[in-house]
């Protein structure tokens, strides 16, 4: 493959779940894709500009578009992040009145994928050979469904997996109530919102959650975890590199 | 530039979102009351919306007309003050509540009327109506029965179409025995709480009104600038009450209310009732052009109101809030009002529209609690995902919230912490530093089980150990570990 691919890892899998950057890159390398995690990345700024902080948006973005200048594909496994490069970089580039940033963006953005939409659209594979032979509830999150509409190919490929048993929660299209700084700034209304989608993942009885995004699932798994519910929570790139025997 | 009161006058005093919400939440009936109507209607709506194969084509037609409506305001705002004029109607301009109100009142006094019935209107709510005219000794009565039932209890709407959707029907009848007797023609013996028993007992208390009253209050729902019509959609038949048998007619309407021909209404009537009650047509579809001799009211008015909706017009990115139809559709798919109710949002408007609208109607920067409003969302994308004109209402609240920061530019824990992190990010080595920190602080507290002390803690860090845990990171960073991969080493 003659393709250049670079992995975002994000920030928040960097600092707090750094399994699954090395799970991105385990599913890739499996599929023979030709990548490299650039060592100068950092963060796509989407914790800025969602918090109205624009100008403090603007050094970020530019170290995101210097440490991915060059690469054909752009692969994060998060929806949100990829959803924040497509909607909301070009926004930062105009503030930043620098048109040589806003020609950077607009070149990167149609570039940059969400690990399920880089694995079904540009590669075309559903089977990537994970299995996983557990009870799983798949939580959707509102960016891969409503932002970047990557939620069903996340489900197929967790489908594919073998010895997997799916299960959706009630209420699948209902937010967890994470919200990036509203989970702080609003923390009564996240938790009250946090403990349905709890109430509603436990009922399912599986004994893993999995999402296509850490912050929604830092959220729901700090809640179950602070119930001391067994139930683990995990990315979907762990499944997808899990290759546990099927009995 | 007009400069309008930050709150609607009568929820002067509601504090921000964030206080205002978690007295809210500690309200078990108010949250059983509106998870059981909320998820009523929104069942209710995608049965009606999904029988649509053209919904998608509908919503884009209604965000084209009223774009065009908004992008030619002047033009279509002065056909429709000639075409309304020709018709024997009079204008009149207001360029905030308070003129808007004068104009009323006058009217009303000129008539000698010391009561006046109203149809339900989100405009007269808006600019505090009812309170104006009692200072003048002349009492507005609400028709509508949501509005009536909030009138009754001395109580503030809370939803945009269902203002008493936070009450249930024992609380109504309540309401109704202990309210009714003093407002007009008393409750019947024995109310029970049975929904046709309580809208008889509101039929009976209405209709000598409606049979008294000389001068009625409206709004509109649009006012058509070819034709010179002005329109109400409603459910319960009052609206055509108040519409046919006073003499006088006075209508309070937004400017951005105008749509350019009679044949847009198409639209709109296809949109509107599915989107707001989840049915395929509404009940009653009232319009009027003008007077009509020996038919109806014979003397009208329309009050065309301003009101901070200039200001909003010019905000590029908030100008889209301006196609707003009142639906409610937005507030009844979110997750956060569902939660919090209507009265958390401090105005009339609640919901993801109010969290936008009141600040581009106000400004950014007039108040604590309008500039907590943008913050009410976690942008999960349901209301855009509803909302039957476009409104991307998640992009306009990101932009809001930078215009609430441009505007307070001052020191806060959210200011302090966003400067350090964005220092942070900005560089790799400094974000090496910084991940590395963030990791071991997670670490610690997780396994130190600090969670629940440093919950107490006021601050960010504080907020989130309240209700969760933090993650407690398990292995080396992503970043060493691929140099080690790189070399050969696994
Ligand atoms: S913003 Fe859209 S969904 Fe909300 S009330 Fe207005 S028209 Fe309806």
């Amino acid at each position: 493959m003659a393709m250049k691919v670079a992995v975002m890892v994000t920030c928040i899998n960097d600092a707090l779940y750094p399994g699954t950057g090395k799970a991105v890159v385990r599913v890739l390398s499996e599929l023979g894709v030709d990548l490299d995690v650039p060592t100068a990345q950092t963060c796509c700024g989407q914790p800025m500009i969602n918090s109205g902080y624009m100008d403090q948006a603007v050094p970020v973005v530019r170290a995101f578009a210097s440490a991915f200048e060059g690469y054909d594909a752009i692969v994060t496994p998060s929806a949100s992040c990829a959803g924040s490069v497509r909607h909301q970089h070009s926004l930062v580039a105009r503030r930043s009145e620098d048109p040589k940033l806003a020609a950077a963006i607009q070149g990167l953005s149609p570039r940059v994928y969400e690990l399920s939409e880089f694995l079904t659209d540009v590669l075309g594979v559903e089977d990537v050979g994970a299995s996983f032979p557990h009870r799983v509830a798949y939580h959707r999150t509102c960016h891969a469904t409503r932002m970047i509409h990557s939620d069903d190919r996340a489900a197929r490929l967790l489908r594919a997996v073998r010895g997997i048993e799916l299960v959706e929660p009630e209420g699948a299209d209902q937010c967890c109530g994470f919200g990036g700084t509203f989970a702080v700034g609003n923390a009564d209304v996240s938790i009250a919102m946090g403990t349905d989608k709890v109430r509603a993942v436990q009922a399912t009885q599986a004994h893993v959650l999995v999402a296509a995004d850490n912050s929604c699932l830092m959220h729901i798994g700090g809640m179950l975890s602070r119930e001391r519910d067994g139930m683990r929570v995990m990315h979907l790139a762990e499944i997808l590199a899990a290759r546990e025997p099927v009995t | 530039m007009t400069h309008v009161s930050q709150q609607t006058p009568v929820f002067l005093g509601t504090p921000p979102f964030p206080k205002a919400a978690r007295t809210a939440l500690g309200n078990t009936q108010l949250r059983a009351n509106l998870a059981n109507a909320t998820a009523t209607i929104r069942a209710k709506r995608s049965r009606a919306v999904g029988e649509l194969d053209q919904w998608p084509q509908l919503r884009a037609a209604g965000a084209a007309i009223k774009d065009d409506a908004l992008l030619n305001l002047d033009r279509y705002l002065q056909q429709l003050e000639d075409s309304l004029t020709s018709r024997g109607v009079k204008v009149h301009w207001a360029r905030d509540a308070d003129a808007a109100c004068q104009i009323v009142a006058r009217v009303a006094k000129a008539h000698g009327a010391i009561d006046v019935v109203k149809v339900k209107s989100m405009a007269t709510q808006e600019i505090g109506l009812n309170e104006a005219l009692a200072e003048h000794g002349i009492a507005a009565w609400e028709t509508d029965l949501a509005e009536l039932i909030v009138q009754l209890g001395e109580d503030l709407p809370s939803h945009i179409l269902v203002p008493a959707i936070h009450r249930n029907r024992t609380e109504i009848r309540d309401i109704f025995v202990a309210a009714m007797g003093a407002a007009g023609r008393a409750a019947p013996e024995g109310l029970t709480d049975d929904p046709a028993a309580l809208a008889e007992a509101a039929r009976l208390h209405l209709r000598e009104k409606f049979l008294s009253a000389k001068v009625a209050v409206s709004g509109a729902n649009f006012a058509v600038a070819d034709s010179g019509t002005l329109v109400i959609v409603e459910s319960e038949g009052n609206g055509r009450m108040c519409l046919t048998l006073p003499e006088v007619l006075i209508s309070v309407v937004g400017i951005e209310k105008v749509v350019p021909t009679w044949r847009d209404l198409d639209v709109f009537f296809q949109t509107l009732p599915r989107s707001a009650t989840g049915e395929r047509m509404n009940p009653y579809t009232s319009t009027w052009s003008g007077v009509t001799p020996g038919d109806g009211p014979q003397e009208m008015h329309v009050i065309l109101l301003d009101n901070g909706r200039s200001r909003a017009l010019a905000d590029e990115v908030g100008r889209q809030a301006l196609r707003c139809i009142r639906c409610s559709a937005c507030l009844n798919v979110c997750p956060v009002y569902e939660r919090t109710g209507g009265h958390a949002y401090g105005s009339v408007y609640p919901g993801p529209i109010g969290a936008i609208l009141n600040p581009l109607l106000a400004g950014p920067g007039t108040s604590k609690q309008v500039d907590s409003l943008p913050y009410a969302s976690t942008l999960c994308g349901a209301c855009f995902e509803a909302c039957p004109v476009l409104i991307d209402i998640p992009s306009v609240l990101v932009d809001l919230r930078s215009q609430v920061v441009d505007a307070n530019r001052g020191p806060s824990a959210m200011a302090t912490s966003m400067r350090a992190v964005s220092w942070a990010m900005g560089g790799p080595r400094r974000w090496g530093f910084a991940r590395a920190l963030a990791a071991g602080g997670a670490r610690v507290v997780s396994s130190l089980r600090l969670s629940r002390v440093l919950g107490l803690m006021p601050g960010l860090a504080g907020a989130w150990l309240r209700g969760r845990n933090l993650p407690s990171p398990r292995g080396s960073s992503v970043r060493s570990w691929w140099k080690r991969r790189s070399r050969g080493e696994r």
